[in-house]
């Protein structure tokens, strides 16, 4: 008998680390992904109960996938009525049944997350079906952390199954010709996984995590694509800060916040992990966010910022990912580098295309310039308008607070 | 699996048949169609100035002319190919001279 609360630790670990490889391996072997959810699950409640019995496995994960290959089989057998199910059956009772302790378990999440954020598939149903079946969130879970009802995201996860088997979606890694444009589309999926949990206080913070185990999942499976260490790398980051972004609800601008209590760790941790993607030598975008990222985490405060070289990051940031946020962000750069002048002329230069209107950061940015510029009035006029668009309220609170300061 | 490619574009240019057989952006398609052994048919469809469209409403058969839907782009053509699987099928599919300045669809046959 093992002591249950660490047996319930052990599954509980076996969960995060083990349920993309159990579902992914069931799929590959069957090409039914709701069997193989299924079966995985039914694999994890077996767990609790036999490990209690007869102890931890070794590896657990060899366990649960053996386990829920033995479910797959009885399900088959006992419900196969069409040549298609016989076929899944046969293929299954044909693979070797028990791993051999010495061999590795060949790791079939690459597949699995490729076929996830095939691009045939709408941007969302990406973002849930890679929760789902690679990190092993709930339906209900993932329809909390993104704003809609239960049976809305099951219908969308249904819908993304059923036009992988019906359209002819390969499961596979795809090959090299079209793996830097479908590795481009499962970074930005985890990118997405990540943001959607660090801009929130508690309840969804889950995800900022899940994003980054899952970013760490994919480094290990791809060790020589530079940008999944680079996204691996700007998310640790960023992590590293995200406690000391509000103070009491109220939005603390990098300046302002208080050094001494980032992640120290993490931000270390994000640095060697950029200098092992830069040293493979192929910049792209992440790489260029992440060093970006640390040129802040490493400066030892405020005032010792390189901000010609974070000006000279966003420029080449612009030339990988051109957007008009890119350039408000170096224009902050600029005016923090050559004077603040230089930096007003490239916002106004922006406000007038009407790329950002209605983007709140534009008057923001620009109100903060005029203020370090000692031009209050037109500051105070910019803060106003900021006030009016700003999305979160520790940004309206924050912007109040300059407001009354002026 | 077999899919429909629907060949489409805004018909602003419409080369005739023989500009089409000589066009060599063609004949470089249909090598690859054959080299991959894809074919099952296919056809060119004239202009939507010459579509009719037919509907039955309370047993009343209603003519109407143009396509059954007014967009920017027509379907000009099909192509029903057989592929292994989706990311061939887009493969072949951005090889049609029409991808470059119309659209394909994809369309997977219900078999």
């Amino acid at each position: 008998m093992t002591a249950p609360d660490e047996v319930r630790a052990a599954v509980a670990a076996a969960y995060r680390d083990e349920w993309g490889q159990v579902v992914a391996t069931l799929i590959g072997l069957t090409g039914d992904w709701d069997l193989a959810e299924d079966c995985a699950q039914d694999a994890f409640a077996a767990a609790l109960a036999t490990w209690a019995r007869d102890g931890v496995p070794a590896r657990p994960g060899a366990w649960l996938t053996t386990t829920a290959r033995h479910r797959a089989t009885d399900r088959l057998r006992r419900d196969a009525t069409g040549a298609a199910k016989l076929r899944q059956l046969a293929v299954l009772e044909r693979a070797p049944l028990e791993w051999d302790d010495r061999a590795e378990i060949p790791d079939e999440r690459l597949r699995l997350i490729f076929t996830c954020c095939h691009p045939a598939l709408p941007f969302p149903a990406r973002v849930a079906l890679t929760l789902r079946t690679l990190a092993g969130l709930t339906t209900g879970e993932i329809a909390k952390a993104f704003l809609t009802s239960e049976p809305t995201m099951a219908q969308r996860l249904v819908r993304a199954k059923r036009k992988i088997v019906e359209a002819g979606i390969p499961y596979r890694v795809p090959p090299a010709e079209l793996l830097p444009q479908r590795l481009s589309a499962v970074l930005a999926v985890l990118y997405l996984v990540f943001n959607q949990g660090y801009d929130e206080e508690d309840g969804h913070r889950a995800l900022a995590a899940e994003g980054i185990h899952l970013a760490r999942t994919l480094v290990r499976l791809l060790p020589a694509e530079p940008e999944a260490r680079g996204l691996l790398a700007l998310m640790l980051l960023l992590e590293a800060r995200r406690a000391q972004r509000t103070d009491d609800g109220v939005l603390v601008t990098l300046e302002d916040q208080d050094r001494s209590q980032w992640d120290h760790a993490l931000i270390a941790e994000g640095v060697a992990t950029l200098d092992e993607a830069l040293a493979l030598r192929r910049s792209g975008p992440y790489q260029v966010q992440a060093a970006i990222a640390a040129c802040h985490a490493t400066a030892r405060d405020a005032a010792a910022t390189d901000w010609p070289q974070i000006a000279a990051l966003y420029t080449q940031l612009a030339r990988f990912a051109p957007s008009p946020v890119v350039d408000l962000n170096r224009a902050v750069a600029v005016a923090m580098a050559e004077g603040i002048s230089a930096g007003l002329a490239l916002v106004d230069d922006l406000a007038e295309s009407g790329t950002l209107d209605g983007y709140h950061l534009l008057p923001a940015t620009r109100a903060d310039l005029l203020r370090r510029d000692g031009r209050f009035a037109e500051a105070a006029t910019c803060y106003e308008e900021a006030l009016r668009l700003a999305p979160t309220e520790a940004e309206r609170r924050y912007l109040l607070r300059r407001l009354s300061e002026l | 699996m077999k899919y429909v490619f629907l060949i489409c574009d805004d018909e602003t240019v419409s080369p005739s048949m023989e500009e089409i057989a000589a066009d060599p952006a063609f004949h470089a398609y249909d090598a690859e169609v054959q080299r991959r052994g894809a074919s099952l048919g296919g056809a060119r469809l004239r202009p939507v100035a010459n579509a009719t469209t037919v509907r039955v409403r309370d047993d009343e058969t209603l003519v109407s002319d143009g396509p059954f839907a007014e967009t920017k782009d027509f379907i000009g053509g099909i192509d029903i190919v057989e592929c292994a699987d989706l990311d061939e099928a887009i493969a072949l599919a951005a090889r049609h001279p029409y991808a470059r300045r119309g659209c394909v669809e994809v369309r997977p046959v219900w078999e």
